[in-house]
């Protein structure tokens, strides 16, 4: 299966080996068709986005105002922060010239004459690696000032690269923007979306690493080609990046619809001590986890994962053996989302507080069957009440792993409720009045 | 302790300041200049930053408190940071991280006696596939059991 992402090419982060490997090519062939061609060509591919949504690529860049005073922006998503992905610092590393050629391209069909690369702040190696690639593109004039005499055209494109400094939530696009633009990485309220109001007011399109560096592929051997590839609603490779109880864990670049079990017994090598599987996450820590005995059979695409109950997310696929904790992963899970949590809104401010106390509790057997019921309820009353996705991604591994696995639960908590919190402030109330017994 | 930018710095800030249409969105970059010069980010480095990009103090302590990346108070010389986000979890992380506890006698958030080194437990840092992982300053070790992770501690005393 050929490589579109990541090209077993040896040096292929170097500009001189790129451009022998046919590199720059797709954004001369790009500039010689109008704006309206590229978008209706990656339309058609299917491409979808690789950060979590999976939304159609062509359709976002559509959105885009035709005509507007304003400058317009592109942004492009390299937070990574999601627990279980690691795919993009893959492409910073090994395939960077293609990210760069994707965004030239992809801002020449949008028309934004400034990109920025917001890079998460922890990945200073990759920084420094997508940034000495920048220079060099910059240097042999295909981004920047020069871009005239190369193509021979009037469109020109600065990229830039801007580090983040710790915060997941900045993998959020309008916390992205906001990231950007100097503040605090808090997510804005939707509608307006990027596109109408994005950076600085003005028309923006935000997309993932993944998705933009399949972009020359797609200019270069057409979007027929393209659309054949994997699951037909869900076309293309994806960066299945394969962690926790593996032999071999790591990213494989493999078209969509590979089935579960595939990856994880043929690529990834099998379970570390040929133990059973307990639970998967297939798709970074915010998806709802799949049981040991449900994998069977399911292939991974947003389709057919959607029917299953769960999503592709950033195809981050973590395994978990039957000696694994699952109250102590999902208290870890739910401590993440606390500490990420940017405090916004009070249900996810609040709520992912108190699922972190309550599965702490459970952590020390100290834990009721009580206690599943009201996890559930505090994650029900997260999801759909704040004004960005986090509050989901709290929720659903919550909620979703106490359903799943109910019994396991149950069995670690036996102990039936002890002390009704309407009981405890009965008795405070009975303190009081000894008290003031006393006084006389 | 009056902070001011040093010449080179004061360059720098005019490149990173060209990268954005407006003046105060430079601030994250200004903030890690300011990080390298000082060491950690202090009452006085936020009034600087803020009087060279013309902004609010406020505004800068905001933007400093909300990302972790910021030191608020100062860091060893060696800033571990150990990843006890689940796929590390599941690899070993939590005796990686006690291991480093136990060694350096400091807790989370804290620096050794001898200012040498900080600890710091963070989130996933992206290197599920290579878990689990420490990071020194701005390298990456991954792929650590206790002895990797005693020769690197051993490494850096010397």
């Amino acid at each position: 299966m050929e490589k579109i992402v990541l090209p077993e090419i040896k040096n292929l982060h170097l500009i001189d080996v790129y451009e022998q490997n046919g590199g720059y090519t797709a954004v001369k062939k790009a500039f010689g068709q109008t704006p309206d061609d590229i978008i209706d060509q990656v339309k058609k591919s299917g491409l979808r986005g690789r950060g979590g949504a999976a939304f159609s690529a062509g359709l976002k860049w559509s959105f885009m105002p035709k005509t507007t005073d304003k400058p317009k922006y592109l942004c492009i998503n390299g937070d990574e922060s999601e627990p279980g992905s690691f795919k993009d610092r893959q492409i910073f590393e090994f395939n960077p010239h293609q990210l760069i050629e994707g965004i030239l391209i992809t801002a020449y069909a949008i028309q934004a004459k400034t990109t920025y690369v917001y890079i998460r702040g922890e990945y200073h190696k990759w920084i420094k690696l997508f940034q000495k690639a920048l220079d060099d593109a910059y240097a042999r004039g295909y981004v920047g000032e020069k871009m005239k005499e190369t193509f021979g055209k009037e469109f020109l494109v600065d990229i830039y690269v801007h580090k983040g400094a710790g915060a997941y939530i900045c993998g959020e696009e309008s916390a992205l923007m906001n990231s950007i633009e100097g503040k605090r990485g808090y997510p804005r309220v939707k509608p307006p979306f990027p596109a109408q109001n994005g950076l600085w007011g003005c028309p923006t399109t935000i997309n993932n690493v993944e998705t933009i560096t399949n972009v020359p592929a797609i200019i270069n051997k057409g979007w027929e080609w393209f659309s054949k590839i994997g699951e037909p609603k869900h076309p293309g490779t994806l960066l299945y990046g394969i962690s926790g109880h593996v032999n071999k864990p790591g990213v494989y670049e493999l078209p969509t619809g590979m089935l579960l079990t595939d990856l994880i017994y043929n690529y990834a090598g099998g379970v570390t001590g040929n133990k059973k599987i307990l639970c998967v996450i297939p798709g970074g820590s915010s998806m709802p986890p799949l049981r040991g005995d449900q994998i069977e059979g399911v292939k991974m695409d947003a389709e057919s994962l959607k029917a299953v109950g769960t999503s592709i997310g950033t195809a981050g696929i973590m395994v978990m053996d039957e000696d694994t904790d699952l109250v102590k992963v999902l208290a870890r899970i739910a401590k993440f989302y606390y500490h990420e949590s940017c405090g916004q809104c009070t249900p996810c401010r609040e709520g992912t507080g108190w699922m972190v106390k309550i599965l702490n509790r459970l952590v020390n057997g100290e834990g009721s069957t009580h206690d599943l019921d009201l996890l559930i309820s505090v994650a029900s009353n997260i999801e759909g009440n704040t004004i960005c996705a986090l509050g989901e991604a709290a929720a659903w591994p919550v909620r979703h792993m106490i359903t799943r696995f109910r019994d396991y639960f149950e069995q670690r908590v036996k102990k039936e409720v002890v002390l009704p919190v309407a009981n405890k402030v009965h008795s405070m109330r009975h303190t009081a009045f000894p008290l003031a017994d006393i006084k006389e | 302790m009056e902070f001011k930018f040093t010449e080179e710095n004061l360059k720098k800030i005019e490149e990173a300041v060209k990268k954005y249409p407006v003046k105060k969105a430079a601030v994250m970059p200004v903030l890690y200049i300011a990080q390298e010069q000082n060491g950690w980010i202090s009452q006085e480095v936020i009034k600087e930053v803020a009087s060279v990009l013309e902004m609010h103090a406020e505004d800068v302590l905001g933007v400093v408190t909300f990302y972790t990346m910021y030191h608020k108070k100062p860091a060893g010389k060696y800033h571990l940071q150990v990843c006890t986000n689940v796929s590390c979890m599941l690899r070993g992380a939590n005796k990686i991280y006690d291991h480093v506890k136990d060694k350096l006698k400091i807790s989370n958030g804290e620096v050794t006696d001898d200012n040498l080194f900080s600890l710091e437990e963070v989130e996933c840092m992206g290197s599920c596939g290579t878990a689990p992982m420490i990071a020194v300053n701005e390298d990456f070790f991954e792929n650590l059991d206790i002895q990797k992770v005693d020769q690197i501690l051993e490494s850096l005393n010397k």
